[in-house]
This record gives C-alpha cells, structure tokens and sequence, in this order.
C-alpha cells in the first residue's frame, strides 16, 4: 500500500552553493517571492488586527445582520450582524498559527521517529507499520475522530491535524536516514568509532533539513485547509473564536442570501494555503529537486 | 503470480490490525472522560454511566480489546447511542448517494486529468503547460467546500442551471439524478484533477525523453499514436497508483461535498454523528472508509501486472 520510498541521492543544488549565493538564487524564484510576499502581508494584516479591524469582532448587532458589503461594513454582516471584515482579520491569527504550530509538531514528532525507524532496525518495522495505519485513515476522519472525543480547543484542534501529518514526515526521514548511512563518509565515522548521537547530530540530521523544510511548508499549507474545514463541519476550533473556518461555517444557513460570509474568507483560505503552497514549491526546486510532489506529499 | 496475490493479501492484515487498534485506543485514550465528553455538557451522571456501559468503558482495557475485535470480525460494528439502530444498518442506508458521487467523481476526474497531464508534458514549457500546472497548484489550495459553494453561487443561483442541492436516487429517473450530482461531482474532482494531471505530466515526460520514443518518431509513427501507444501506457503505473492514493483524498472531500450540497450519504452522516456526539457511528464510518482505502490500493497494486507486463511477480 506504501508509495515507494524515494531514494535520497546527494546531488548538486542551490543547498551546495556558499550561502551568499543561495540566499540570492532563492529570491530570484517566482514561487518563493511570491509565496513570501503574500505570507508578510497577510501575516501583518493579522498582526495589526486590533488596529486595522472597524468593529469588534465577536460584536453581535443583530439590527446590522446580513448586510452585503457597503462602505460601512467592507466585507458584510453575518447571521448576526458581527463585520465579515474585522472577523476575518482576527482569523487571519488563527489561520496562520496553527498552520505555523501544526508543521512544527509534525517535523518535530516525524524527525524524531524517522531518525528511530532508519536507525534502529529492530523498531523501524513496528513504527512504520502503525505509520502506514495511520496513513490509512483518511485525515479528517481521525482529526474529527479526536476532537470529538476531546472536546473543541485550539490545543486540541491542532495536535488532531498534526498527527495524520507525522507519517509523511517519518517516512520521509526515515528514508533519508535509510540512504545516508550508507555514504562513505558515514561509514568512515562509524569506522573511526564516532559514537551514533555523534552521527546523527553531524552526519544525517544536516541531510534531513532540506527536505524537512519542503515538507514543512507542505503541511503548514494543508494544516490551514484542514483548520477551515474541521471549524466549517462544527469539530473545530470553539464557536466563538473568529477562525476562518468558524466564520463560514456562520454562513451556511443564509448562504443563499448572503453568499459574502463564506466567500470571503474562502478566498483568504484560498489564497494563504497557495501562498504556501507556491512558495513551498519554489523551496523545493532550490533546495530539493528530488522531493518529487509525489504520492507521500498529497493528501 | 499466486504467492504475490497471497503475500500482497496477508499484507493488508497488520494495516488493518493497527488502524482497528488506533480506532479502540482513540476513545480510550482520551483525556478526560470520553463518556462524560460524548453526553455533553448537561448530561446526568446517570446518562454518563449509561454511555460508559454501553460503550463498555467499564471493564478492563485487555477484556474490552478483545470484545471490539470480536465484533469487528463478525461484521458487528456497534449501535448508534442516538438511534439505537446498528451503524451498519445506518451505513448501508447511506451507501447509494456516497458510491454515486465517488464514481462520477473518478470517472470525470480521470477522463479530464489524464489527458490534461499528457498535454501538458507534451507541450512543456509552452503557456499550455503552466496554464495546467498553476490551475493544479490552484486546485490544490481551494478548500473544497468554498468551492462548492462557487458553483451553488455561479451555476445554480445566477445562472440558475441546476438545482442548488439534494439528492434524488437513480431508481426515480436517471436525468434528476444525475443533475443533481453535476455540481458535487465538479467540486468534488477539481482537486483529483489537480492531482492526477501533475503525476500523469511528471511520469510522460520522463517517458518522453526514452530512445523507444525516438525510435517511434523516426520510423514515422504519428504524434497520437507515440502520445497514447507508447507513452501514456509507459507511464501508467504511477498514474494508476495516484488514482489509488488519491482515494483517501476523495473520501475527505466526500465528507465535505456531500454536507455542501446536502446529499444523504455517509458524509452526512459522519458530519450528524460528530454535531450528536455519536461515537458509534464515527468509528464505524472510519473503520468502513479506512477498509476501502486499503482495499482499493491492493487492488491498485494487483492491476500493476495488467498495466506493465514487464512487472512479474
């Protein structure tokens, strides 16, 4: 069932070149630029939120419901009169940090089984037979699984999507892992009796970060659709915290009247995740042509 | 031949084994108390005690395990703490509108992917390519919902071509039911499409630059004929392990879709299951869809002989 495990070969990328150099082939990427761009100014729209918003978000004015967009409210009014545009301001927050906290937790908990499976062969059958289980099990179905037996939290909603995301990550060290030990310069340190935290610290982590930040941005990306959709089915983030998700999901019943509510932030949705994605993609062609945007990196 | 088929089969058992575990351990592991968690917030200590019963929360971890696999293997998947019917019952009630739109989604996605990939590699580098390829980054960042509410928005409120939602079963005339599955099936297959054209355009293209390809060329053998002969059946395989892959992608979106444009399928039912806190119910839609997934990429690996000759085992 398992897609074929990529082979890791050292090659000659922008990752060779003196950093210098890299930094500036790095911005001359369309995607990267792009990606970066997008990121910084949607990042300083969240964080100037309370400056930027008109109305407090979480304000109910039921005398301004569903308004379409005017030049009082940009964006519209939703069901109960809260402003689309303040609300989806504040969710921009909520977007962008869990996106950021799911791809650390992912990397982090995938690095660290990865480094276990490629190097401890006893455990590395067990711990990639529960990886492809847990591959099995489509995504949102085990993130919804989990928020609804621990109830809705931003804690919880985050640790739900990160861990279908762990697989993809562990499976992709692990083959790092699996094909650096055989270099001569690993075997050589072995030879000399360099001791193994010694070797993973100098020889296989290094190798592991190029890939690991492709991947990274991979799953930041599908960590905001998956936020957007679990708020969006009601197994999300809590109601009352304006979350992209949690602002559509507000639009369902009147989305016939007022289409607005879940246009906008889906567009914002839309727009942040190919950020992500383009500049990811861009990563990816600078640092690690090999990472193929293949079977292990969709979901 | 035989012994693949029985090894690939076996195979399948301890991916099985450990998606029924992590099924079982999700609700015992849980903080907190789940029973008290699944009644809701104004529930009865009596109501608790009752769902920690009947979910058999109560009894030792070891002799619970072995209860929940025992019923597994009889087909038994438990009953609904809301209705009380078995979840299989409920499951099968569901099944028609969910097969639907997963086989109209494939079907659709493929037709349309596929030779999308091939133009794009066979026209790479042109505007055509990195038309296809940004309409694939496009359709990967979407989220499925806000595109179906696109279509409810362009198609069925403006344009006012096809109904806006529901589902009307086969039995009852072909034409209503297939209107209203255009829709859900266009939302549902954009990011399949996306999917499969990329994994379809990387596997030509690297087939393109083989020296059978040239050879086919040079004894004169027409563009379509080295496009679909030679190249597109080089490079099947890892188009139809995508096409397999990419199922637990769909049965993601089918969740999704099927509470946008309100068809009664298992989608709903999961997404009623977890507004009720029906546990029962979500597990064994889970368990059910994780089965499927598992069993369509073994099949998907078995085709591989079909597909390559060259691939013996």
């Amino acid at each position: 069932m398992s897609a074929p495990a990529e082979p890791f070969i050292a090659h000659e990328t922008a990752a060779d070149l003196p950093d210098v150099r890299r930094a500036r082939a790095l911005w001359r990427n369309p995607g990267v630029v792009f990606g970066v761009a997008v990121l910084l100014i949607i990042l300083l729209l969240a964080i100037g939120a309370a400056y930027l918003a008109n109305v407090d978000p979480i304000l109910l004015r039921p005398r301004f419901r569903l308004r379409a967009p005017s030049a009082i409210a940009w964006l519209g009014t939703d069901q109960f009169g809260r402003d689309v545009y303040s609300r989806v301001l504040f969710g921009a927050r909520v977007s962008l940090f869990i996106g950021f906290a799911v791809a650390t937790i992912a990397v982090v908990a995938g690095l660290i089984i990865g480094l276990v499976a490629g190097y401890l062969r006893l455990l590395d059958a067990i711990l990639m037979r529960v990886m492809d289980g847990v591959m099995a099990i489509p995504n949102i179905l085990l993130a919804i699984a989990m928020v609804t037996l621990s109830g809705a939290g931003i804690l919880t909603v985050i640790v739900a999507i990160a861990i279908p995301e762990i697989p993809r990550v562990a499976r992709l060290v692990r083959s790092v892992v699996l094909s650096v030990r055989e270099e001569p310069y690993v075997e050589a340190a072995i030879g000399v009796g360099t001791p193994v935290p010694l070797i993973m610290w100098g020889h296989i982590l290094p190798n592991t970060i190029a890939p690991l930040i492709v991947q990274g941005t991979y799953t930041c990306a599908a960590a905001i659709l998956t936020e957007a959709i679990l708020s969006f089915l009601g197994a999300g983030i809590p109601t009352e915290i304006p979350s992209w998700g949690n602002i559509m999901a507000e639009g369902r019943q009147s989305f016939q009247i007022a289409p607005w509510v879940i246009l906008f932030p889906g567009f914002c949705v839309a727009l942040t995740v190919l950020a992500v994605n383009v500049l990811g993609d861009g990563l990816r062609d600078m640092l690690d042509p090999r990472i193929a945007r293949g079977m292990d990196n969709l979901r | 031949m035989g012994r693949f088929l029985a090894g690939r089969v076996l195979a399948t058992i301890p991916v099985m084994g450990v998606v029924a575990t992590i099924v079982f351990l999700l609700l015992r592991l849980a903080p907190g108390d789940p029973a008290a968690i699944l009644a809701g917030d104004a529930a009865s200590p009596e109501h608790i005690a009752e769902i920690r019963a009947r979910l058999g929360l109560d009894q030792p971890i070891l002799v619970q395990f072995a209860e929940w696999i025992g019923r597994l293997l009889h087909g038994d998947l438990g009953t609904s703490i809301i209705s009380n019917q078995p979840v299989t019952t409920l499951i099968g009630q569901r099944l028609e509108p969910t097969l639907a739109l997963a086989t109209t989604t494939i079907l659709f996605a493929v037709i349309v992917a596929v030779p999308l990939g091939v133009l794009s590699a066979w026209r790479h580098g042109t505007w055509i390519d990195r038309g296809v390829m940004t309409l694939s980054v496009l359709g990967f960042s979407i989220p499925v919902f806000v595109l179906g509410y696109l279509w409810i928005f362009a198609v069925a409120m403006q344009l006012q071509w096809l109904p806006v939602q529901g589902y009307v079963s086969f039995r009852q005339g072909f034409w209503p039911f297939l209107e209203r599955l255009i829709l859900p099936t266009l939302t549902l297959s954009v990011i399949y499409i996306a999917l499969i054209a990329r994994i379809t355009r990387a596997s030509v293209l690297e087939v393109l630059g083989e020296d059978y390809i040239r050879t086919a060329h040079a004894k004169g053998v027409g563009e379509r004929a080295v496009l679909t002969h030679h190249a597109l059946r080089n490079a099947a395989v890892p188009i139809v392990s995508v096409i397999g892959i990419g199922i637990a992608l769909l049965i993601s979106g089918v969740v999704i879709t099927e509470s946008v444009f309100n068809l009664p399928g298992l989608g709903r039912l999961t997404v009623d299951a977890v507004l009720a806190r029906d546990y029962p119910v979500i597990q064994g839609v889970i368990l059910l869809f994780s089965a499927a997934y598992i069993l369509i990429n073994l099949a998907v690996d078995v085709s591989y002989t079909i597909f390559d000759p060259r691939i013996r085992y």
